[in-house]
């Protein structure tokens, strides 16, 4: 994969997206399907999660198979700052973002040691302690979880409407991911990608790799924190089952669905898969069969994602 | 005190020795096509069921368990064959998302079949009561398993060290490309040691039922337990295996059994009953982070 | 350059007594060998001499086991070989490592990129590369010396072997090191690409410090200002070109091994 370089088309279809999500709360109201602005809403925290890992997987070239560690840190902070009182949620958001990016700092450090198989089974490590520590932990909520009493109000808006809080979440994932995309056009993006192909390389060209790879892991660990204080506020609870090894699996699905490396690739692994989840629950009880199926076809008939089969072909001479 | 920890040892032990008949398939997948399987633990689970049904179709456990494995391992020859082996020359990401596809189909599918609820599995009338060694009474169905697990072990290990087929898996673990080249067919070797993997989950699935519930789901988190068994052992290591399966099976029990009431002896009694559990449950995970900080290959690396 | 200036007298790269071994085998067995700034020092020696060994310790692929490596007065044996190419110690590969998924440009601009010495950190987030057209400019003018300059759109993965090797050092000279460990620049070449590789090194130094592992006896005696032998380990003999035809110890222990 060469350096990543967002081409206009894709720069103008993003835009496009974003004034079509603008509108769907509206069109929802129209349909008389107000259920769907809440569902939306969870896609995108979704969204936000899997870009979050995308980062440290696609342009970082480590995979992480313990990514929901930061997604859960983000929920439980922001339900016990919740249950502390604080009532603004951009104090709420900036805490699960350090908190969480803190945590992959920390996991990072100990596990950018080891190397390709050694480093996925090392994370998954560390996010499992993660998930008992939280289970076992008195005051914690155990295997139930930690219930939020309400949302914190955004600057005097009240996020207890589900069509602001749809917005703030929207205006949230369109930033990380303008953030993201100056990320990769920076000399930051360049340098983590050039490790992703050859790290040695890098190295002797005379890069402190082992820095830079440790700098995009606890970012991407504290927008996935972000995510999570923002999927807390949404279902109004801290579940551990955030932190299960399963969301950490999902969470990687939904990237490699949607195409690893590519900006928009945590987005449409999110989107193709919770709302494939959601009309497959219509059909069919059985409705994994149907997931898992599709996901067989993808791995063996689109290797580079869903995005991969809409990219153009590009000609290298 | 020492009756406690000397039952919680047999416990540990005997944990170990069924993880170490996962892990023993799981390392050579691993070792041999650098293939990261996460469907492993649902050939486990799906074992299990197997027991468990034909064990009350026929009336007989041992009938159930046989079943369980050959079942189990005809079903592993046919993923293999179908779906794995083009997997084998894909990136790990490939491969995680296709067997999670497996554990979501391999889930419904047993779903499907045998509801949502746990079936049950009885351990045979005969083996039901304790059996005393040495002054201390212990459930002789658990020291069935610890028999049949130290046999199967013994088994592996003469198979691995001693025999042409175990050393072509041992050639293959450390460098696949040579082997080849010295030619041995890869690719069936493979098919057979994929087959015997499942076979020996399935055997730890029945035998694990009774004392476990048999239920969807139980095949991830003990997938997670040989994952981190391989990882400490050294992926494609088999003695690794087995060191790691007892080291974890020990850690685990034992932790969970004594470390609540050590703590007590240095801290004050809230303290100790809020963090011993709290520790005991990520005790193993703190192991292998520690194992991996030091000897990043694990503890017996089978690659040069 | 903010260098400081070490004695005149001391050499720029000073190896002293440098050993490494693997397991119970001895690859380096105190290889001693100084190079001055602005000549060209070749390393020869026969296949298994540890010559490749020598260059992975003195680039920091590899850590010696014992003796010293001082670089432009600076001790950095237990310096990490990104360290010791930000201090001007570059190398280029035996067998070629680029970057083979990115454009050629690319390629050599993440090289010029890493010298934070002209162009500052790259911990840069925000702003966007496109504007250090510096960068861009200096590593197109690169290409153009290393005869890549019409091939920087490519992918370096689809270039042939030659112009593989031209661009690995291109590599190495986008970090503008004081020392270049040229490994084997010549390897698997056929005549035609040697003769310019040879042209493009007797370019190169005028430009830079060379210490240069080579096969080719050819190039070696008409490059090289003096040379260094390699036998099992250790350093028999270093001089001038004729002094190393005449050495009779190299003659024997080397040029024997080829007769």
């Amino acid at each position: 994969m060469g350096l990543y370089v967002s081409s206009t088309r894709r720069r103008a279809l993003a835009v496009a997206a974003l004034v079509g999500l603008c509108a769907l709360p509206w069109l929802a109201q129209a349909a008389g399907q107000g259920f769907y602005v809440s569902f939306a809403s969870r896609v995108l925290i979704f969204a936000l999660a899997a870009s979050s890992l995308n980062l440290v997987l696609g342009f970082g070239g480590m995979v992480s198979f313990g990514h929901a560690a930061f997604f859960g840190a983000g929920a439980y902070c922001a339900a016990l700052l919740a249950g502390a009182g604080v009532a603004a949620a951009p104090l709420v958001w900036l805490a699960a973002f350090g908190a969480a990016g803190l945590l992959a700092l920390l996991i990072g450090a100990l596990s950018l040691r080891t190397r390709g198989v050694y480093f996925i089974m090392i994370t998954l490590a560390f996010a499992q302690m993660a998930y008992y520590l939280v289970v076992s932990l008195p005051g914690w909520g155990g295997d139930d979880g930690l219930p939020l009493s309400g949302r914190a109000p955004l600057f005097g808006i009240d996020l207890k409407d589900d069509t602001a809080f749809y917005y703030a979440v929207l205006a949230l994932l369109a930033a990380s991911l303008f953030a993201f995309d100056r990320l990769a056009h920076a000399r930051f993006g360049r340098v983590i990608q050039g490790i992703r192909e050859n790290e040695t390389r890098m190295e002797a060209l005379g890069y402190p790799v082992f820095a830079y790879k440790l700098s995009c892991f606890a970012l991407a660990g504290a927008f996935a924190g972000l995510a999570g204080a923002l999927l807390a506020s949404q279902s109004g609870l801290a579940s551990p089952s955030l932190l299960h090894w399963m969301q950490s699996g999902t969470l990687l699905v939904m990237v490699i669905l949607g195409g690893v490396g590519s900006l928009y690739g945590g987005v449409l692994g999110a989107v193709l898969l919770l709302v494939a989840e959601e009309v497959l629950v219509e059909i069919t009880p059985h409705w994994q069969i149907g997931l898992g199926l599709a996901l067989l076809a993808v791995v063996l008939w689109a290797p580079q994602g869903v995005a991969g089969l809409f990219a153009r072909r590009r000609g290298d001479d | 005190m020492t009756q406690l920890i000397l039952e919680q040892a047999l416990n540990g032990l005997q944990f170990g020795l069924m993880l170490f008949l996962l892990a023993a398939g799981l390392t050579l997948v691993f070792g041999i096509m650098d293939m990261i399987n996460l469907a492993h633990g649902s050939l486990y689970m799906v074992g299990a069921y197997l027991a468990a049904a034909a064990a009350q179709a026929s009336g007989s456990f041992l009938v159930g368990v046989g079943a369980a494995v050959a079942g189990t391992a005809l079903l592993g020859v046919a993923l293999e064959v179908s779906l794995l082996r083009r997997l084998y020359a894909r990136d790990h990401l490939a491969q995680v998302l296709a067997t999670f596809a497996l554990i979501l189909l391999a889930n419904e599918g047993v779903r499907m079949l045998w509801g949502a609820q746990p079936v049950l599995l009885n351990a045979p009338d005969a083996l039901a009561g304790p059996v005393e060694i040495g002054g201390f009474f212990y459930p002789s169905y658990r020291l069935l398993i610890i028999v049949v697990g130290l046999a199967v072990a013994a088994l592996l290990y003469w198979v691995v060290a001693r025999t042409r087929v175990g050393m072509w898996v041992r050639a293959g673990a450390s460098n696949r490309e040579m082997t080849e080249a010295l030619g041995v067919d890869v690719r069936r070797l493979f098919t057979v040691v994929f087959a015997c993997g499942a076979g020996l989950c399935a055997l730890a699935g029945a035998l694990l039922g009774p004392l476990l519930a048999v239920q969807v789901g139980m095949g991830e988190s003990i997938l997670i337990l040989a994952f981190v068994v391989i990882v400490i052992g050294g992926i494609g290591s088999m003695r690794g295996a087995l060191v790691g399966s007892l080291l974890v099976g020990l850690v685990d029990t034992l932790g969970r059994a004594v470390l609540p009431s050590l703590l007590r002896e240095f801290a004050s009694p809230e303290v100790a009953s809020t963090l011993g559990p709290a520790l005991a449950s990520i005790l193993i995970y703190v192991l292998m982070a520690a194992i991996l900080f030091w000897r990043p290959e694990g503890l017996f690396p089978a690659r040069a | 350059m903010t260098e400081r200036a070490a004695p005149p007298s001391s050499p720029l790269l000073d190896v002293c007594d440098v050993g490494k071994h693997f397991g119970g085998v001895y690859a380096l067995n105190g290889a001693t060998l100084a190079v001055e700034a602005g000549e060209v020092h070749a390393l020869i020696g026969p296949n298994g001499a540890g010559k490749t060994t020598l260059i992975h310790t003195l680039s920091g692929a590899l850590r010696a086991d014992a003796g010293r490596i001082r670089f432009a007065g600076q001790e950095v044996g237990g310096r990490a070989m990104h360290e010791r190419a930000a201090l001007g110690l570059a190398r280029s590969y035996q067998i070629t490592n680029v970057f083979a998924r990115l454009s050629v440009l690319d390629n050599v601009t993440l090289a010029v990129q890493a010298r934070t010495r002209d162009w500052g950190t790259s911990f840069r987030f925000w702003r966007p590369f496109a504007r250090d057209t510096a960068i861009v400019e200096e590593a197109r003018a690169l290409l153009e010396r290393v005869g890549l300059g019409a091939l920087a759109g490519r992918r370096a993965g689809n270039l042939s072997h030659g112009e593989q090797r031209c661009l690995e050092v291109a590599l190495a000279l986008g970090t503008r090191p004081r020392l270049l460990l040229l490994d084997e620049p010549m390897a698997g070449m056929g005549p035609e690409e040697s003769a310019r590789m040879v042209e493009l090194v007797e370019r190169l130094a005028r430009q830079v410090t060379l210490l240069l592992v080579e096969h080719d006896m050819d190039a070696v005696f008409r490059l090289a200002d003096r040379i260094s032998v390699l036998v099992g380990g250790r350093v028999i003999a270093s001089g001038l070109p004729d002094e190393i035809r005449a050495d009779a110890e190299v003659r024997r222990a080397y040029l024997g091994d080829e007769a």
